[in-house]
């Protein structure tokens, strides 16, 4: 009897998987809808950010009645479990079998290094809305890949300037997360700061995997003026939580990268926030009718306030739409429709202007936010604005990446 | 057990190859009709399959459950990325330098896990393999850390075809399969191989028979260490990319259950496993979201309906 069933499951377990062999024979339709094919982690421990970089994504396709230039959008998502091999599965799904016109999305620096060579020795269109990695659009160029998001370092080297002119922070101890987001963060910061007069004291990098800043924020120097941090998720909630039991909260000020405060993990904080100054290209809070109109449809759609992975991916799907009507809706024609999306400038997005520069990244606005409860919700304030700031800030491109990428040791830490 | 029970465990390995030779035939004839994506699949299994049947010879034939067995594969792999991009070698030096990383990572660290047992084995080659996983992720200066190392060329032998298009590249990833499969089957059923089933039913008794059963077992160790590292060098020509998620656990565990899935000391069994498993995570997650809950719900069915993995429940064994 036993041995009866257990064949019988043996042979499902099989049939199920000669089916799934046999489902990609089906051909694939041709013509009609332009196909986009969207890769966000929809699994494992980056799905909430997945999540919202859908979100943002369907709302501008809802908007826009999903179609352009006279024909139908199809968007197609694919789950990356936030992981390359995963990634490059899924894209190669999406550009040999579905036939996509464009491909989109990716939330991880390693996926972004990943599917590069793939996109180029496909050459298939691509767009990378989130994925900062600073190389990808300057030592290591995509020819096939536009950002229309940002550069890790971006935001940081202005912020920096205007720490030093605004504030009376010369010394400065960072703390951030052992990986490549995390050196680009710092390394900006720490370019511009102790060129402009300032000092790094002391720079502490803290594994992904923490559970316990204690014996971390016990090392802090405590003759610096100020601490920058820089936290990602769920680390991001437990590190301000410990700054405030450690009593640094309000002793030394915190400054961070954007991702400390973001949206996305902000609505969870509570007062250990408030003060914080952070930098980003963009804010929910930002006081302009596209934004406000913007961040009020997330919400509807969402159920919770917009961040900047949404909003990422909600100009990503504008980029792009507007790319298509300018090659005529002709999305088949790859070498014109990559050229019409590096030529996109767009004035109201809810970031702000947008232009592009000669190397495929964004040159737009960078706000210095200030964390504040408005209306009995934390907020980041925008307290001042930069505008049109390129990858490169003042540097001259060339000369610019001469200079290694920002790493766990570069720059070096003199004053450590 | 004695040694008569081993006999149908013979005669099951003796059926093996018939199934395996017309599979790969099928596999051979069919492949031309297929598009591109399914046959990268096909060639991310055949791959992976090399993997499961590494780690059967420690799981299914001498009774090791490793957890770190995703180090030796990733060690080649790395050392394949390394010396492809930075220095441009050609597929024969990568081949050798991943087999040899891979066998002394296994030889160095066979050293230390072979000393212990059952869930203090499990535990120690957890460690060690998070010890590669730290050299992965922190020594940037080789690694490149996190951001991986992309850009890894497709080898490029004296052959009438370029592997860098789908179909000769399935065939060469299928001959590998196919060469590690029949040096594999080869082992499991020398004395040696025999050996190991021996221990793995009672240590105690090989030990009183006057086997030397450390040593065994640690032959076995690094074995199954250098034909994961075959399969890792494959694996960073297939992706053109590695970076530490091809040595971390979920790799490891993962592999582990592939071999439980297929049915653990019938290399075929593994293979299967590791094509199942394949195909499950990249077709079933196109139709839904919650693919992982059907992986979870084929795993449980699996282990409450075919303990013996899905080969094996079509053997009638020993049991």
């Amino acid at each position: 009897m036993s041995h009866v069933r257990v064949r019988v499951v043996a042979a499902l377990v099989l049939v199920a998987f000669g089916l799934a062999l046999a489902a990609p024979l089906e051909a694939p339709a041709q013509g009609g809808p332009i196909k986009i094919g969207f890769l966000a982690p929809l699994t494992g421990p980056f799905a909430q950010v997945g999540k919202d970089m859908v979100n943002g994504t369907e709302l501008y396709l809802d908007e826009i009645g999903r179609q352009v230039g006279g024909r139908k959008i199809e968007l197609i998502v694919e789950d990356t479990e936030g992981q390359p091999a995963t990634a490059l599965n899924k894209s190669r799904k999406l550009v040999e079998q579905d036939k996509v016109h464009v491909l989109t999305g990716g939330l991880l620096a390693n996926v972004g290094y990943a599917l590069q060579p793939f996109i180029d020795g496909a050459q298939v269109p691509a767009t990378y809305p989130v994925i900062a990695a600073d190389d990808i659009t300057q030592r290591k160029p995509a020819r096939w890949i536009v950002r229309t998001g940002w550069t890790t370092s971006q935001p940081m080297h202005p912020f920096a300037e205007w720490v030093v002119k605004n504030t009376k922070y010369r010394k400065i101890a960072t703390i951030g997360m052992d990986y490549a987001f995390g050196y680009e963060t710092v390394g900006g910061f720490q370019r511009v700061f102790e060129e402009q007069g300032g000092q790094i004291v002391q720079k502490i990098w803290t594994p992904l995997n923490t559970n316990d800043f204690a014996p971390f924020l016990s090392q802090l120097k405590r003759d610096a003026d100020a601490v920058l941090a820089l936290f990602v998720g769920r680390l991001a909630l437990q590190f301000m939580k410990q700054y405030q039991e450690a009593g640094l909260h309000g002793k030394m000020p915190l400054l961070g990268g954007g991702t400390t405060t973001d949206e996305s993990v902000l609505p969870q904080m509570g007062d250990e926030a408030l003060g914080t100054i952070t930098a980003l290209h963009y804010s929910q809070a930002i006081d302009t009718p596209q934004n406000q109109k913007f961040a009020k449809a997330f919400e509807a759609k969402a159920g919770k306030i917009s961040s900047y992975y949404s909003e990422a991916t909600y100009t990503n799907m504008r980029w792009i739409t507007e790319a298509i009507k300018a090659v005529g809706g002709k999305a088949e024609d790859r070498p014109a429709l990559l050229a019409a999306l590096r030529k996109v400038d767009i004035k109201d997005t809810a970031r702000g202007p947008i232009s592009i520069d000669a190397h495929g990244n964004p040159i737009q606005n960078i706000y210095v936010r200030k964390v504040e409860r408005v209306g009995g919700r934390l907020q980041n304030t925008v307290i001042a604005t930069i505008p049109a700031v390129s990858q490169f800030w003042k540097y001259k491109p060339d000369e610019y990446m001469k200079q290694p990428l920002y790493s766990r040791d570069y720059p070096p830490c003199k004053a450590c | 057990m004695t040694p008569v029970s081993l006999r149908p465990l013979l005669l099951r390995a003796g059926l093996a190859p018939v199934g395996t030779i017309v599979v790969a035939g099928v596999l051979v004839l069919v492949a031309p009709t297929l598009s591109a994506y399914p046959l990268t699949l096909l060639t991310q299994a055949a791959i992976v399959a090399i993997l499961a049947m590494s780690l059967d010879v420690l799981l299914g034939y001498t009774g090791l459950p490793s957890l770190g067995h995703a180090a030796y594969f990733g060690v080649a792999a790395y050392a394949v990325g390394i010396l492809a991009t930075d220095y441009q070698r050609g597929f024969v030096t990568c081949l050798v330098a991943g087999l040899l990383a891979a066998t002394l990572f296994a030889a160095v660290f066979g050293l230390l896990a072979i000393r212990a047992s059952g869930t203090y084995f499990l535990m120690i080659t957890l460690a060690l393999g998070m010890v590669v996983w730290g050299l992965a992720f922190r020594w940037v200066s080789m690694t490149k850390g996190d951001n991986g190392i992309a850009g890894v060329p497709r080898p490029d032998l004296p052959l009438p075809w370029s592997l860098s298009s789908p179909l000769p590249f399935f065939y060469f990833a299928l001959a590998a399969a196919l060469l590690a499969w029949t040096l594999l089957a080869l082992l499991v059923r020398s004395p040696f191989g025999l050996t190991l089933m021996g221990i793995r039913e009672s240590e105690s008794r090989m030990r009183a028979l006057g086997y030397n059963v450390w040593l065994h077992k640690y032959l076995a160790f690094v074995i199954a260490g250098a034909f994961a590292g075959f399969a890792g060098v494959f694996w960073a020509y297939y992706n053109g990319f590695v970076s530490p998620v091809d040595v971390q656990l979920v790799t490891s565990v993962e592999t582990l259950l592939m071999v439980a899935l297929g049915g653990p000391g019938t290399l075929a069994g593994p293979a299967l496993g590791a094509a199942v498993i394949v195909f499950l995570k990249n077709f079933v997650s196109v139709y839904t979201k919650r693919w992982l809950l059907i992986l979870g719900a084929v795993y449980i069915g699996v282990i409450l309906f075919a303990p013996r993995g899905v080969l094996g429940a079509f053997r009638r064994g020993p049991r």
